[in-house]
């Protein structure tokens, strides 16, 4: 993690992304890099462009003005926008991870649970049937999930088994960069603070960079390195996370922060 | 010699936007530096800004002016002005900090709680563990409950599960938050004893101490804060 975070190159920049539906501007100017083991969260509320932010970065949606350059595996930074379809699709599924709220959205539910982590391996070439079970059982075991389970399709699993299985299927390609919208939404608050931590050690382990949104502050603090605070399309403060949270400056972060219940 | 720290001018005010934008001025004028080896302790009554300046050394509380100057890796850092990623790099080789509470992570054990600061900085897990099980020994926490989470331990024992977090790396500059405020006197003793280790080591460091005793077997410089105090 080290050598990680002083690494001088960003893993991906964002440069004045803007997006706009009709009249509605989702997204407006965002900027920003991201660095290798870096975990940067995206808070605010529902319609802020959290959202449509996360599309545009990991993009599944075109941009109406910016870029989105990224440092492939090879060195050669790309904008993501001149690459082929083909490639962008073999990014997704090796140097990215997408998690997304609703597992239901990021598995395959009707297949057990082996063949969701070993189809991301096979996607990738791998062809022998006695590696890729093994490899999917010991992820399955890496997030918790007892491998007698490894035949059952999803769809007999628990929330909090799914999101973990989700979460295995992302990571065995062992990407770099992995992008989760709202990865403890619909969860019981106990389930969440385990997915939480197995998310915690998993990210240092691994030392990926994620891009999270949240509308949880309490996951930001837990997770995050730094934030942005976006309201109205807009990126209205940024910083540290301790620092945004402890010493938050614009009123509408204030409102934010002052907003959460004790515990 | 050459100071670790070194603040000129530093000043911190909080806007209220819910209070109708209230200014709240916290401290200004805030000029003091810290040798290697010292410690040095910030005197005031309550209010007076003595967490909110720990805070703007560790880079928690931004400052609105001045220069929060930081030896890190033999070139000076303005943390005042540093970027995140250079504040975390600052935090995780230079500046340790000991917070009155603990911030427990759910499902994470006590001896793992304590040794984190030192995997992260690359030392292989069993030795980290058996560092943090001797000063969790010399802090007088039972070995029965090194594999438990500190969420559920009494005020005393997570206060000094922190103070092992915090003592356990070998970082040049510590940041102390009332580091005995819960402790009874034998284990009050020990952090004494443990401050004197780091000055020993040539440590850094700026405390508060509200116990006279403790404040007088620790302290080379009392900085008085009141002096700070911004104009209203």
């Amino acid at each position: 993690m080290a050598d990680a975070l002083e690494n001088d190159q960003p893993l991906l920049v964002a440069d004045s992304l803007s997006k706009s539906f009709g009249r509605i501007a989702a997204c407006r100017d965002v900027s920003f890099s991201l660095y290798s083991g870096e975990v940067l969260a995206i808070v605010g509320e529902s319609g802020s462009g959290k959202s449509t932010l996360l599309q545009l970065l990991s993009g599944q949606l075109a941009a109406s003005g910016g870029h989105v350059s990224y440092r492939m595996r090879d060195g050669v930074t790309r904008d993501l926008a001149t690459l082929g379809e083909a490639e962008r699709r073999f990014l997704f599924r090796t140097d990215w991870g997408f998690v997304h709220q609703d597992p239901a959205q990021g598995l395959r539910m009707a297949v057990s649970a082996g063949a969701n982590v070993g189809e991301r391996l096979m996607a990738v070439g791998w062809n022998h049937y006695g590696r890729i079970r093994d490899t999917a059982s010991d992820w399955l075991t890496r997030v918790e999930i007892d491998t007698a389970r490894i035949d059952d399709a999803p769809r007999t699993y628990s929330g909090g088994m799914r999101q973990r299985l989700q979460i295995a299927r992302n990571l065995v390609t062992e990407p770099r960069l992995v992008f989760m919208d709202e990865p403890t939404g619909g969860l019981d608050v106990s389930v969440q603070a385990r997915l939480l931590d197995l998310l915690r050690s998993l990210v240092a382990e691994l030392n990926l960079a994620v891009i999270i949104v949240t509308h949880d502050l309490a996951v930001a603090r837990l997770l995050s390195h730094r934030v942005m605070v976006m309201k109205g399309g807009r990126v209205i403060e940024t910083g540290l996370t301790d620092q945004v949270l402890d010493d938050p400056r614009e009123p509408y972060t204030q409102l934010l922060v002052s907003s959460i219940l004790p515990a | 010699m050459t100071a670790m720290i070194d603040i000129a001018d530093a000043k911190k005010t909080f806007t209220m936007h819910l209070q109708g934008g209230i200014e709240l001025p916290v401290v200004s004028g805030v000029t003091f530096h810290v040798n290697p080896g010292e410690c040095v302790v910030l005197s005031g009554p309550s209010g007076a800004g003595k967490s909110s300046i720990l805070k703007m050394i560790f880079g928690n509380y931004r400052c609105d002016s001045g220069r929060i100057g930081i030896r890190h890796r033999d070139t000076l850092i303005d943390l005042a002005t540093a970027e995140p990623r250079q504040v975390l790099n600052v935090r995780r080789a230079t500046i340790g900090y000991v917070s009155q509470f603990l911030r427990a992570v759910p499902r994470v054990a006590t001896i793992d709680v304590v040794a984190e600061p030192l995997i992260v900085n690359g030392m292989a897990r069993a030795d980290a563990q058996a560092r943090a099980g001797e000063l969790l020994h010399r802090l007088n926490i039972p070995e029965r409950l090194w594999q438990l989470p500190p969420a559920t331990f009494s005020g005393g024992e997570q206060q000094r599960v922190n103070i092992a977090r915090g003592f356990i790396s070998d970082l040049p500059i510590l940041l102390l938050d009332e580091p005995t405020a819960s402790l009874d006197a034998a284990n009050r003793a020990v952090v004494v004893a443990l401050v004197a280790e780091k000055k020993r080591q040539g440590v850094a460091m700026v405390a508060i101490v509200h116990d006279d005793e403790i404040r007088h077997l620790i302290a080379d410089r009392i900085v008085d804060v009141t002096s700070f105090a911004a104009a209203a």
